[in-house]
C-alpha cells in the first residue's frame, strides 16, 4: 500500500474557495489556524476535550482538532468569524455579551458555534436540552449558568418572548 | 451613594470582541521569521542529569538554537511575584530556569530548542541526550519532614516553612470541654486548567528591547526575565495578552525566561505554547494538605477549643509556598471566635509537581477541614448547622487569632442566615435509595495582598480635547472583567458615557505598573488608584467651571458630558467647553495616580501575630444534593452562594466570579483528582482530570450583600478567591447529611462514597 505524504485538498472556508496541500496527520485545527488565518478557531487541548477549537463542518458542529484536514476535503467549513452576519449567531453574540457569559473569552468562539449549530436543529429546547448540548465545551470562568442564561435568552426571543 | 454607572449590570466592553473572535490571545500572534520552541523536560520525579548531549539536536536540519542550563547567564534566582519590597529568604525560594545536576519533579525543564517549524522543534527534543541516574526522592510531606528523608533540593532539610498561633490554653480547654471532635482531611493537588495554555512570543525590537507578548496574570516578571538575561530591567518588556484563565496557574513565571533566552541566542522572533499535557505537567498545583484537626465544644455548642496540625505538600519547588502556608495558618481557625487556639503548620518540599498560587490560596483547605468539624460538632449536639454557626462565628468586634482586628463589617451570620434559609423546606428522598441532604459552610478570606508586601498600584487617566477619555493601567485581565471596571469607575466619576472611553492595559513599557492580577487584589488596588486619578482630574474640571460659573465647587457635578449647578440644574457647561477652557489655559488634564495598601513589617517569628491583611471577604454556600445508595454518585440538586461583596461595581461581573468560583470548587468537592503517583503525573487531559460541565452543575442562587464596608472603591470587596471557600465542605457536610457519612478526603467521587456507605452498612 502507498503511503501519502500529502494529500491535495478543496475546502470552502467561511464562504472562500481554499486549495492546499496538507500533510495527512494535519488536523483541521491546524489547518484552519496555521493555514487559513482563522485565529477565531481556538485551541485549548487537540485531544478532543475540551469544545473550544468547534467549527460547523459539512452543516455539523464538530472538534476540528479531532477531524483531518484532508477529511474535510470537498466540504463547506464555517467558523465564528464566518458566522458574523448569521442572524441566530448575531443574537447569540449579543446575549452573551448582555448576560455575562463571557468572562475570559477564551471558550466562547467555541461555545457560540456549538449553541448555533444546536439551535438550528433543536430551535425550542429546555434549559437541561441546552446544559446537554452544551456539555462538550468546557469552561472554567463562568460556572456555565450565565451561558446557559444566554441561549435560553435567544430561544424565549425567538419564540416571541421577551429577553 | 447615588450612582449612574457603578453598580449597573453592564456588558464588559470586552465581550462583544470576544464573542465576535475579534481578540487576539497570545497564541494568536505570529511575526515574520518567527521561530517554534519546545522544552525537553524530565521523564523522572527525581533523578541526577550524568551527562547532556545536545550535538545531534543542533546539527538537525532546521534547528536553530538549543539551550541547557549552561547557557543561560543567570540560572538560579530567587523566586519573585511583583513584589518591589524585599521579604528576606524565609518568604522568597529558589527560582532556576533550566535543571542542573539534579532534577527535582516530573515535567522540570532541562533544555529548549528553537526551530524552523513547531514539527523539526518537537524531532530535535528526541535527539537530546540525556544519560539520567535515578534518585529515591520522596513524595509524602510527612516524609519529607522526618530526619533522615531524600532531601528533594541541595539543603539537608525538606522544610519550606512553618508557622504558629497560639490563643489561650488549648489543653485546658480541652479538659473541660463536653464534646471533642477529632478528624484528620486530606485534599488532593489540583491543576488551574485554564482553556487557554500557556503560550508567549518574544522578539528583539529596534531599540534591542526584549519583548516579550505573553499570557500571564504577573507582567512584573520582566525583572525576573531581565536578570535571567543579565541585563537592565528596562531593556526587557512585557506586553500581557487578554488571557484565557489564570486561576493562579499564570502567576509564577512560565514561558517569559525561555522566550528571552531562545530570542536572544538567535535574535529571531520565537513563539511557544504548551500543549495541554506539557501545561498538566509545567505549571503549579494547589497545595495537597494534610490537616489534624481537633475541635472542643460545651454541650450547648459553644466552642472553646481548637487545636490543628496542617502539612502542606510544597512539591519540588517553593515558589509561592510560604505565602500560601501563612494563610493557611492565619485562616486555620476559621470564622469563628474561640477562646483557646493552636495552629502548627508545615510545608515540606516533595519531588511532586511543585504547588503554588491557585484561586483560593490557602484559606480554601483549612476551610473544609474546620466546616466539616462543624457539622460533626453540630450532629453529635443535635444542633441545626446554622445555629451552631452563628453561636459561634465573628462578630463585630472580635478579633482574629493573631489579634488583628476587623476594619469593616463582620457579614459572617448575615451571609450564613440567608443561604441556608434560601434552601428553604427540605423535599423529601427522591426515590428508596436516592437520598437527599443538605449542607452549610462559611468561609473567610483576604482580598488583597499580605501587608508586609507593601503593596501599590497605579493608573492613568486623560480627558482627550474632544471629550473622549484614555485610561493606561498596568492591569491583566484574566477575565474576570478587571478593565471593565476600571472604565465603569472612570464614566461614573467623570460623567463620560462608556463608550467614549478606551483603556490600555498590562504594558510594562507603556502603561504605569498596577501590580499582579492575583490575590483578589485588582478592583481593590487599580480600582483605588483609578478612582483617585479620575477624582484628580474631575477636581480640575469642576474649579475650572466654578470660576467659569462664578459658584462654588461644592454645587457643581458631572453627569452626561456637563458640569451641572446642583442648585439650578438647568445653569451647566458642556464638558467639552470646559476641557477647552482648561486646554486654553494649559490645565492638562490628567492624572497618574498610586494607591498603596497598608503596609506592615515582615514577620519575624514563626509565631504569627497581628495584621497580616488589609480586609477580608465573608460568605457561605449552602447546598442540596441527592446521593445515589446505590452507586454513589452525588448529584447537586440546588447551590445558593451569599456573599457580603461590599459594593457590586457590576453585580453580572460578581455574580460571575460567585458562580465561577463555586462551580470551580464543586469540582474540588466532587470530580477533579489529580492522579500522581511515586511523582509522576498519571493525569495527561481531560478525559482524566475531570472538571466539571454545563451538566454536572445547578443554576447557583447567588445573594449579594452589599455591606459598603469594603476597602476597593465605594466599599467595594473582592471576591474573586473568596467565592471558592465553603463550597466542598458545604457539599460534603450535605453528603453526610443525606447518607451519614463523613468524607473526610476530596474529592468525593462516587467511587469513595459508595465504599463509605458500603462501611457503614
Amino acid at each position: 500500500m502507498e503511503i501519502k505524504q500529502e494529500v491535495v485538498i478543496r475546502v470552502k472556508v467561511n464562504g472562500s474557495e481554499v486549495n492546499a496541500t496538507v500533510s495527512p496527520e494535519e488536523s483541521l485545527l491546524e489547518f484552519l489556524r496555521d493555514r487559513v488565518g482563522s485565529y477565531d478557531v481556538k485551541c485549548g487541548c487537540k485531544q478532543g476535550d475540551c469544545g473550544t477549537c468547534t467549527v460547523v463542518l459539512a452543516g455539523q458542529a464538530v472538534k476540528s482538532c479531532l477531524v483531518l484536514a484532508a477529511q474535510a476535503d470537498h466540504k463547506e467549513i464555517w467558523t465564528l468569524k464566518g458566522l458574523e452576519n448569521d442572524q441566530l449567531m448575531q443574537e447569540l453574540q449579543n446575549s452573551f455579551a448582555k448576560h455575562g457569559a463571557v468572562q475570559c473569552g477564551f471558550c466562547t468562539p467555541g461555545m457560540l458555534v456549538t449553541a448555533k449549530s444546536f439551535l438550528e436543529d433543536q430551535p425550542n429546547p429546555s434549559r437541561g436540552q441546552i446544559k446537554a448540548a452544551l456539555s462538550g465545551n468546557l469552561c472554567r470562568c463562568t460556572g456555565y449558568k450565565k451561558i446557559v442564561d444566554a441561549v435560553s435568552a435567544v430561544v424565549v426571543s425567538r419564540a416571541g418572548g421577551c429577553v | 451613594m447615588e450612582t449612574t454607572v457603578v453598580g449597573k449590570r453592564l456588558p464588559k466592553f470586552d465581550a462583544y470582541s470576544k464573542a465576535k473572535g475579534n481578540i487576539m490571545y497570545a497564541d494568536d500572534f505570529s511575526l515574520p521569521g518567527m521561530l517554534y520552541a519546545k522544552v525537553l523536560r524530565s521523564k523522572y520525579p527525581a533523578a541526577k542529569i550524568l551527562a547532556f548531549n545536545t550535538e545531534r539536536a543542533r546539527s538537525y536540519p532546521g534547528v536553530q538554537a538549543v539551550l541547557t542550563s549552561q547557557d543561560v547567564p543567570n540560572n538560579n534566582l530567587r523566586a519573585k511575584f511583583g513584589q518591589s519590597t524585599d521579604v528576606g529568604a524565609n518568604f522568597e525560594g529558589l527560582y532556576r530556569v533550566l535543571a542542573e545536576e539534579k532534577v527535582r519533579f516530573m515535567g522540570e525543564a532541562i533544555a529548549l530548542v528553537a526551530a524552523d517549524s513547531e514539527q523539526i522543534a518537537e524531532a530535535a527534543l528526541d535527539l537530546i541526550d540525556i544519560t539520567y541516574e535515578p534518585l529515591p526522592g520522596v513524595f509524602d510531606p510527612v516524609e519529607a519532614l522526618k530526619e533522615d528523608a531524600y532531601c528533594v533540593g541541595d539543603n539537608d532539610s525538606n522544610l519550606v516553612s512553618k508557622f504558629k498561633i497560639r490563643k489561650g490554653d488549648v489543653d485546658a480547654a480541652f479538659e473541660k470541654a463536653d464534646v471533642i471532635v477529632e478528624n484528620t482531611y486530606r485534599v488532593p493537588c489540583k491543576d488551574h486548567s485554564f482553556i487557554e495554555p500557556e503560550s508567549g512570543v518574544a522578539w528583539i525590537d529596534e531599540n534591542g528591547v526584549v519583548t516579550i507578548r505573553v499570557s500571564t496574570q504577573v507582567i512584573e516578571h520582566y525583572r525576573t526575565v531581565a536578570e535571567v538575561l543579565g541585563v537592565p530591567h528596562n531593556h526587557v518588556r512585557v506586553i500581557g495578552t487578554w488571557v484565557g484563565g489564570g486561576f493562579g496557574g499564570k502567576e509564577d513565571i512560565s514561558v517569559e525566561s525561555f522566550l528571552a533566552l531562545l530570542t536572544w541566542k538567535t535574535r529571531r522572533p520565537v513563539k511557544l505554547t504548551y500543549t495541554r499535557e506539557e501545561s498538566f505537567l509545567a505549571h503549579s498545583k494547589r497545595h495537597p494538605f494534610i490537616m489534624k484537626y481537633k475541635t472542643g465544644a460545651t454541650k450547648d455548642g459553644l466552642l472553646v477549643a481548637l487545636e490543628a496540625e496542617l502539612i502542606a505538600d510544597a512539591g519540588a519547588y517553593t515558589f509561592l509556598t510560604p505565602w500560601v502556608l501563612l494563610y493557611a495558618t492565619v485562616n486555620a481557625a476559621g470564622p469563628y471566635n474561640i477562646p483557646n487556639v493552636k495552629v502548627n503548620t508545615f510545608a515540606a518540599l516533595t519531588n511532586n509537581p511543585f504547588s503554588s498560587a491557585y484561586r483560593g490560596f490557602g484559606a480554601v483547605q483549612p476551610n473544609f477541614a474546620y466546616e466539616s468539624q462543624m457539622d460533626e460538632l453540630a450532629r453529635i449536639l443535635n444542633i441545626d448547622p446554622l445555629s451552631i454557626r452563628l453561636k459561634n462565628c465573628l462578630q463585630q468586634g472580635d478579633t482574629l487569632t493573631t489579634g488583628a482586628d476587623f476594619g469593616g463589617y463582620v457579614a459572617v451570620s448575615e451571609v450564613a442566615e440567608k443561604a441556608w434559609q434560601a434552601l428553604g423546606a427540605k423535599p423529601a428522598h427522591k426515590r428508596k435509595n436516592i437520598k437527599i441532604g443538605r449542607g452549610l459552610a462559611i468561609g473567610m478570606m483576604s482580598y488583597g495582598r499580605l501587608t508586609f508586601l507593601h503593596d501599590t498600584s497605579r493608573s492613568y487617566i486623560k480627558l482627550e480635547l474632544d471629550g473622549s477619555v484614555l485610561i493606561r493601567c498596568g492591569i491583566p485581565d484574566l477575565g474576570a472583567g478587571q478593565a471593565q471596571a476600571l472604565v465603569q469607575i472612570a464614566g461614573e466619576e467623570l460623567g463620560v458615557p462608556l463608550e467614549k472611553i478606551k483603556i490600555f492595559i498590562a504594558d510594562t513599557s507603556l502603561t504605569p505598573l498596577a501590580g499582579t492580577s492575583t490575590a483578589t487584589r485588582q478592583l481593590y488596588m487599580s480600582g483605588n488608584a483609578t478612582l483617585k486619578a479620575a477624582r484628580e482630574v474631575k477636581a480640575r474640571l469642576i474649579s475650572k467651571a466654578a470660576a467659569l460659573l462664578n459658584t462654588e465647587k461644592t454645587n457643581l457635578k458631572l453627569v452626561e458630558e456637563k458640569i451641572v449647578q446642583i442648585s439650578e440644574p438647568d445653569k451647566y457647561l458642556a464638558l467639552s467647553v470646559v476641557i477647552g477652557q482648561c486646554s486654553a489655559d494649559g490645565d492638562e488634564l490628567y492624572s497618574e495616580a498610586q494607591f498603596n495598601a497598608p503596609f506592615t513589617d515582615v514577620p519575624i517569628s514563626e509565631v504569627i501575630t497581628g495584621q497580616t491583611f488589609a480586609d477580608f471577604t465573608f460568605g457561605a454556600y449552602a447546598v442540596e444534593v441527592a446521593v445515589d445508595e446505590e452507586t454513589g454518585a452525588v448529584n447537586l440538586e440546588r447551590v445558593v452562594a451569599c456573599y457580603d461583596v461590599g459594593k457590586a461595581i457590576n453585580p453580572l461581573n460578581v455574580e460571575g466570579q460567585l458562580e465561577g468560583g463555586g462551580v470551580d470548587s464543586i469540582g474540588y468537592a466532587l470530580t477533579e483528582d489529580f492522579k500522581v503517583e511515586q511523582g509522576y503525573l498519571k493525569s495527561h487531559s481531560f478525559a482524566e482530570y475531570l472538571l466539571p460541565t454545563a451538566l454536572d452543575v445547578p443554576d447557583m442562587e447567588t445573594i449579594l450583600v452589599e455591606s459598603g464596608a469594603g476597602i476597593g472603591p465605594y466599599g467595594a470587596k473582592g471576591v474573586g478567591e473568596p467565592s471558592c471557600n465553603a463550597m466542598a465542605p458545604a457539599i460534603i457536610n450535605a453528603i453526610r447529611d443525606a447518607v451519614g457519612v463523613r468524607i473526610t478526603s476530596l474529592p468525593a467521587t462516587s467511587e469513595k462514597v459508595l465504599w463509605e456507605i458500603l462501611a457503614r452498612n
